[in-house]
């Protein structure tokens, strides 16, 4: 045993050293927490190499979908009784957060199933929901280990729970906390107010970029094709097949990685309310600017960089349609507006552009 | 600088007669969509309003009412596909997951 903490209504809390824990569970396990005779798992609020390295992983959608953490209660630094409880998703991005961002606090950690599902996501979803935390708060017989009825929530899990419901069925008091966890402790201190400033959704540059990666793994299938339609434009293999090569794929590719990268660079400055009708007004402009340029340098003509122009205006519109849901500020009515009439439009773009290429190539236009 | 989308905030309602003036929706909407007026919420900015739905689910009085779903193109197309309502697909989760920059 290295330390003990009185609790605030005389209830003991004791600390007990790591090697008096588990070690066979997870690194970020920093020890454990005892307290009316419940053991505690606690947890460091310090992310190691590992977990930076995990986090990078998931923004490239590699094992994004069992990047969780096992539901429950936990505690950091030594709580009492009294000290406040923070609810949380198991997605493990947004608890390795929240943990980071309690660095000399005293709280506990109730993590609700959300299937591995950030808060907001879930929460949209219903399963950061009021069922499921009355069940979790049941599950680890909260009410055993704290004095208290109350419950912190990140704000963004409100869409999916209902604290009124909360408060009738179970007893417990909902307070929404601030948006980001790294407000949590200057919540606290001004005596559990948010500013406008902790209420509010951001969408700046580093949070638009941070989500950027994820688009591009998930093109797979369209940067495969691109690469295959050019290999095909550029054949067969006689001298000046790599110039042709490039003359295709350069336009292409850079069509795609404009809609995923500088799409979200570019968001607020780019013309219409539609997310397809901005990505095609970039594709449109980068198709014009590699076209020219691939006809100056890989010779091709006109009709050829209208049709790959074509091709990637509608790729950019269907990709950066996607970004909706990376978004932090789309309606579903909007969205569906936009899935609607957009569609269409977007495949016709695709096959006029794929046909005048192709006929670019075979009837050397 | 302020955002704004198609559509946004079309099906909110606030029944100022049923508010009691908790602010439970300032609190929670992630936009500044509402503010206080004598004592009562006033929807102050519907074009910023994306429909999560948090006000609505959180208001005790039953004021407020709004369609609120996703509002993710891919989970539409999803939702087309299968023939269901427009919700994130369950193992290959497109979009969630992606969206979590700095929240907790």
């Amino acid at each position: 045993m290295t330390g003990e903490k009185t609790g605030f209504g005389g209830v003991r809390a004791q600390l007990l050293a790591p090697a008096e824990v588990d070690r066979s569970r997870k690194p970020w396990i920093d020890g454990a927490v005892r307290v009316n005779g419940r053991v505690v798992p606690r947890i460091s609020t310090r992310l190691s190499r590992r977990d930076a390295w995990g986090a990078v992983k998931v923004r490239w959608n590699i094992g994004r979908d069992s990047y969780a953490v096992l539901p429950g209660l936990y505690a950091v630094g030594a709580p009492s009784p009294d000290s406040p409880v923070l609810v949380s998703a198991n997605y493990k991005l947004s608890f390795d957060t929240l943990r980071r961002s309690l660095a000399g606090m005293d709280a506990w950690i109730l993590v609700l199933d959300t299937k591995g599902i950030n808060v907001w996501c879930a929460a949209g979803k219903g399963i950061f929901g009021t069922e499921e935390l009355r069940r979790r708060i049941e599950a680890v017989r909260l009410a055993e280990v704290v004095s208290h009825r109350g419950l912190v929530l990140p704000q963004l899990g409100a869409p999916g729970v209902s604290a009124p419901q909360v408060k009738k069925a179970a007893g417990w008091t909902v307070v929404y906390g601030p948006v980001r966890a790294e407000d949590i402790r200057a919540w606290f201190a001004a005596g559990r107010r948010k500013t406008d400033e902790m209420r509010a959704v951001r969408f700046r540059l580093a949070d638009r970029m941070a989500v950027a990666p994820v688009e591009l793994v998930q093109a797979w299938p369209i940067l495969l094709a691109a690469a295959a339609g050019s290999l095909l434009m550029a054949l067969p293999f006689t001298s000046g097949f790599g110039t042709r090569l490039m003359g295709t794929l350069v336009p292409l590719l850079g069509g795609v990685l404009a809609a995923v990268f500088a799409f979200p660079a570019l968001l607020p400055w780019l013309p219409f309310r539609a997310f397809a009708l901005k990505g095609a007004v970039l594709g449109l402009v980068w198709g014009v600017a590699s076209s020219l340029a691939a006809g100056v340098i890989a010779g091709i003509t006109v009709a050829r960089g209208a049709g790959l122009t074509l091709v990637v205006m509608s790729l950019s519109a269907f990709i950066t349609m996607n970004f909706t849901g990376s978004s932090t500020f789309t309606s579903q009515t909007g969205a569906a507006l936009e899935v609607r009439r957009g569609l269409l439009p977007m495949a016709a773009c695709l096959l006029l552009g794929v046909g005048l290429t192709t006929a670019s190539r075979l009837l050397a236009l | 600088m302020k955002l704004s989308y198609l559509r946004n905030g079309e099906s909110l309602a606030l029944d100022p007669e049923r508010c009691r003036g908790c602010r439970q929706c300032i609190e929670v909407c992630p936009h500044a969509v509402f503010a206080m007026d004598d004592g009562r919420s006033s929807i102050r900015d519907r074009g910023a309003c994306m429909e999560c739905g948090a006000c609505a689910r959180n208001c005790a009085s039953g004021a407020i009412t709004v369609r609120a779903g996703v509002g993710c193109a891919a989970a539409i197309i999803g939702g087309m596909l299968r023939g269901t309502e427009a919700s994130c697909g369950g193992s290959g989760s497109a979009c969630c997951g992606s969206s979590s920059a700095g929240r907790s």
